[in-house]
């Protein structure tokens, strides 16, 4: 595989992905610094919203400490390079939130659907593109569809006016030859002003090996969190990839040690828990379950002594889609009730 | 009861057509005339099998025949563009009309809730609310009723083969239309909705999810009552209207877990979300119908 001198965009999820492990907490000292800290690195492309996009803010997937709004204004006016990203999911967010995010200068949208429900966002992927924004079509959980399902979907959001279409592993269940797959139908079938995505999670540690395949085949855009910090065993630890690509000639513009700097200074010491493949963020791998279901999985665990992996594996035999986290208390809460007729 | 209040439908889908099986067994209503726009539509067809009038040429094609076929009540399945202007025809000429759009020009209206007020308001234009709304709506008034609540929030889980394209292109109209009626119709201070489409084959039956926040110490067993109460007012036009889980009480937070079986009229049985709105119409027509019917009487 040479993929000397090619160039790709990277883009951090840190301080939105990472808002699931921190139960969307993180202050907003800590964003500003870990922004400026990426920004001095030569990150370009940065995304801060709460964990579930804009509008996310709920009992379903947790009040943040502040709001999208306190945040992106935190973050926008302090970068030099870097420009600031925003994600939306149609059914939580709507386009208020999507004019409010450019309004405060968010350049880039990220219009994100379950891997098979691309047309239920119209609405926001036209608006942002009548906006004049750098408008990405975001398909998640994407291991859940074929690589001609996907591309019917990615050709859906083209035809809305995104100019740039991702292959999202939420699950962290791909492996390096399904992700060449799928990115390399949709490189063929969508127009070559279109870009391709990707973005991984760690749960099998593929993140790196995942993003390289993406590269291989036609992608020229992908996410990792520094210092892993995001939803599961966390996104691709993005210190990492910049390494590889670093070894491999592939062109980032982020500087190797720079980015190492921020993941060891700013972004561990604020991390809860380490951010690792502990059994149930493994099983979430292993059995494609969506990754920010991990902490109520585990809350629930504490709550009424169903294993977290237990909860894990009956949503994911479910069915169950990114968003769904309100069905964790209620498939612990029927697993208990099973438990206690059978005993 | 010798006569029955006649009534039309506007828009052939899934919707209107499952509302006319719907109003077939009515004892209050007979379904007249199916409007739509395509006279080659699947829904216009079979309408005029059953018996029904029909019209491809929309509402302007209904118009000169409400006198003379005495139409009172007309429900609109069509989307919240064309409806204020049918509306504005329909009521111009007496008819009531019955809104399953998220247009939401008239008020609110969940049966179980508030159907009595919205009949006796004098309003000739109620909304449905949405799928969502109609699903929820009814458990967080069932909280609101027994103690003041400050935020609720409900998430809506449909099938993918039950959300059709009207839905899709404008999911925004759900979440705000929804929220909006948590509020004035659920009594939450503050009111969030959330809709999640789920692909899973064979398809999940409707899930919804209610959570509230109730100001002071929830008072657990008013509060459980209330919601069983509420549920079984449902269940009268809903009989798949079914408590999976809760009421789960955790410090001031009331979660309940509901699933929408549909009684499998023209939609399948998993598309509770949708049966829930059809059913919810025909019994707020039938409400009306009713008090038209004691004042031909008197």
């Amino acid at each position: 595989m040479d993929l000397k001198g090619k160039k790709i965009t990277v883009h951090d999820m840190c301080l939105r992905d990472g808002m699931h492990p921190k139960q969307h907490q993180i202050s907003l000292d800590e964003m500003k610094a870990i922004a400026q800290g990426l920004d001095a690195a030569g990150v370009p492309l940065i995304e801060v919203t709460h964990g579930d996009g804009l509008g996310g803010s709920s009992l379903n997937y947790g009040f943040p400490a502040h709001s999208d709004e306190e945040y992106l204004s935190a973050v926008i006016p302090l970068m030099k390079n870097a420009k600031v990203s925003a994600l939306l999911l149609p059914g939580i967010g709507t386009v208020e939130h999507l004019h409010m995010a450019k309004d405060l200068g968010v350049n880039t949208i990220r219009v994100a659907t379950h891997c098979t429900e691309a047309d239920v966002s119209e609405q926001h992927i036209t608006e942002a593109r009548k906006l004049g924004m750098d408008t990405v079509g975001f398909l998640m959980m994407a291991h859940m569809n074929s690589a001609e399902g996907l591309t019917k979907q990615a050709k859906l959001m083209e035809s809305f006016g995104a100019n740039c279409i991702y292959i999202t592993d939420s699950a962290g269940y791909m492996l390096p030859q399904d992700v060449h797959q799928r990115v390399s139908a949709i490189r063929q079938a969508l127009g070559s002003e279109i870009e391709i995505g990707f973005h991984g999670h760690h749960n099998l540690s593929m993140g790196v090996a995942n993003s390289i395949a993406a590269i291989d085949a036609g992608a020229t855009r992908i996410d990792a969190a520094c210092a892993g910090l995001g939803a599961g065993a966390g996104n691709t630890p993005m210190e990492i990839l910049i390494a590889v690509c670093a070894r491999m000639g592939i062109e980032t513009g982020v500087d190797v040690f720079g980015i190492q700097d921020v993941a060891e200074d700013l972004v561990v010491p604020i991390m809860d828990f380490p951010i690792r493949s502990d059994r149930d963020a493994l099983t979430m791998g292993y059995a494609g379950v969506y990754g920010s279901f991990l902490l109520f999985a585990k809350r629930a665990e504490a709550k009424y002594g169903v294993s977290a992996r237990e909860i894990l594996v009956e949503m994911g035999r479910r069915g169950m889609v990114g968003g769904q986290e309100d069905m964790i208390e209620d498939t612990a809460l029927t697993l208990l009730k099973q438990r206690q007729a059978s005993a | 009861m010798s006569k029955k209040i006649r009534c039309a439908i506007i828009g052939p889908g899934n919707i209107g057509t499952d509302l006319l099986y719907k109003i077939q067994r009515s004892e209050f209503l007979e379904a007249v005339w199916m409007v739509g726009i395509d006279p080659t539509s699947e829904g216009l067809l079979r309408a005029k099998d059953m018996g029904l009038k029909t019209t491809a040429e929309g509402v302007d094609g209904l118009l000169a025949h409400v006198k003379e076929d005495d139409i009172r009540i007309a429900f609109d399945a069509t989307s919240a563009y064309v409806h204020a202007e049918n509306s504005r025809k329909l009521n111009e000429l007496g008819v009531l009309m019955i809104d399953l759009t998220p247009a939401a020009i008239g008020p609110f209206c969940v049966p179980p809730v508030n159907l009595d007020a919205c009949l006796s308001s004098g309003a000739m234009n109620v909304n449905m609310v949405t799928c969502g709304g109609q699903a929820t709506i009814p458990l967080v008034a069932a909280v609101s009723q027994v103690q003041p609540v400050s935020y609720a929030e409900i998430i809506a889980t449909a099938a993918s083969k039950s959300v059709g394209p009207g839905t899709r292109k404008n999911i925004d109209e759900f979440t705000r239309t929804t929220a909006s009626a948590v509020e004035k119709v659920g009594g939450a201070k503050k009111g969030k909705a959330i809709i999640i489409i789920n692909p899973a084959e064979p398809p999940l039956m409707m899930r919804d999810t209610v959570h509230c926040l109730v100001e002071g110490e929830p008072d657990q067993a008013a509060i459980t009552a209330s919601i069983h109460a509420m549920i079984a007012q449902v269940q009268k036009y809903v009989p798949g209207y079914t408590l999976v889980n809760g009421p789960v009480f955790d410090g001031n937070r009331v979660s309940i877990f509901m699933e929408v079986e549909g009684l499998g009229d023209f939609l399948p049985k998993y598309a509770g979300n949708l049966d829930i709105m059809t059913a919810a119409a025909a019994r707020t027509a039938e409400m009306f119908a009713e008090k038209l019917l004691t004042q031909n009487v008197a």
